[in-house]
């Protein structure tokens, strides 16, 4: 390999890595946003706010 | 206030809603110009053009040890006080600082080739690197094999505290082993010496990787804490069903 191969390599792995990851983290990102708002819609979260008195959206 | 009533989940997903996009533009913009600078500097007297490759491998090198010291921070705040933000910050950090660390490794192979003629020895800096993505892949294992997230936690803390003892074996294995990896060039006593011509470039690359680093382990954050809520909900709604 050239020089300028390695170089191209490095930079290649590099986006690929990263993009990787930024990918992963977005889908799970969204894939739990998904999942809490269908929750919500049921009505699951609305119920227990009421019993315990929690604040909307408060994380555990 | 205390620092801690403000460190809550509820606090740090409005917050982070409000600045993660301007670091994650900031990122963009801060490696389009260290990238650009990058290209335009001059090669290097010894490495030629090669010394490109630096302006990557030494900001992912870094970065890999500021994510293990920043869950090592973590743990402290996991064990002593038992925040549950700093559970999340460990939690999130992991796969960021290990992909972190996984690109410096191979970035480093990948220079080392042309400029020593192999892609790995068993140097004392190569190998502290490669136990310190071994540590951050232990990590997440061990986090994946309890169910119970608050013991999960405390142990994923107590292990990130016992491998702490790498980083600073990471950094001066340089300067206490014979190691073909150079000597630190850029933070040093008496000052850097690279040329700067070639610095300005390397530290500008630097900052966008930090910044493009920290919106990655916000975003992490900010899913891990739907998903604990999520389980909450799910929880109380098995709970509902079973009443």
């Amino acid at each position: 390999m050239t020089h300028f191969a390695f170089i191209a390599a490095s930079y290649g792995v590099a986006t690929l890595g990263l993009g990787l990851l930024a990918a992963w983290l977005l889908a799970d990102y969204g894939r739990q946003r998904r999942v809490l708002a269908d929750l919500e819609a049921r009505g699951v979260g609305k119920r227990s706010r009421r019993e315990t008195g929690d604040a909307p959206g408060e994380a555990p | 206030m205390a620092i801690l009533d403000l460190a809550n989940p509820v606090r740090f997903l409005s917050l982070s809603a409000r600045i993660l996009p301007w670091i994650a533009g900031a990122a963009v913009v801060t490696l389009a110009v260290g990238f650009f600078l990058a290209f335009r500097a001059p090669p290097d007297y010894q490495q030629g053009e090669t010394v490109r490759i630096m302006y990557i491998h030494v900001p992912f090198a870094w970065l890999g040890l500021f994510g293990y010291s920043l869950m090592a921070a973590s743990s402290i705040g996991i064990l002593v006080w038992r925040h549950p933000l700093a559970d999340v910050a460990h939690k999130a950090a992991a796969p960021v600082g290990a992909t972190f660390t996984a690109l410096c490794l191979v970035t480093g192979a990948l220079w080392g080739r042309p400029m020593w003629g192999t892609y790995w020895v068993w140097d004392a800096r190569l190998t502290s690197m490669l136990v310190l993505l071994l540590l951050y892949l232990g990590l997440m294992a061990l986090r994946a094999a309890i169910d119970e997230p608050n013991r999960a936690g405390r142990a994923a803390a107590v292990l990130t505290l016992v491998g702490f003892i790498n980083v600073p074996i990471v950094k001066f294995s340089v300067d206490w082993w014979n190691t073909l990896h150079q000597p630190a060039s850029v933070f040093r006593m008496g000052g850097s010496t690279i040329e700067s011509s070639l610095l300005w470039p390397l530290l500008v690359c630097a900052i966008g990787f930090t910044l493009l680093f920290v919106a990655l382990h916000m975003l992490g954050m900010r899913t891990e804490i739907l998903r604990r809520r999520v389980q909450a909900l799910e929880a109380r709604a098995a709970a509902e069903a079973m009443a």
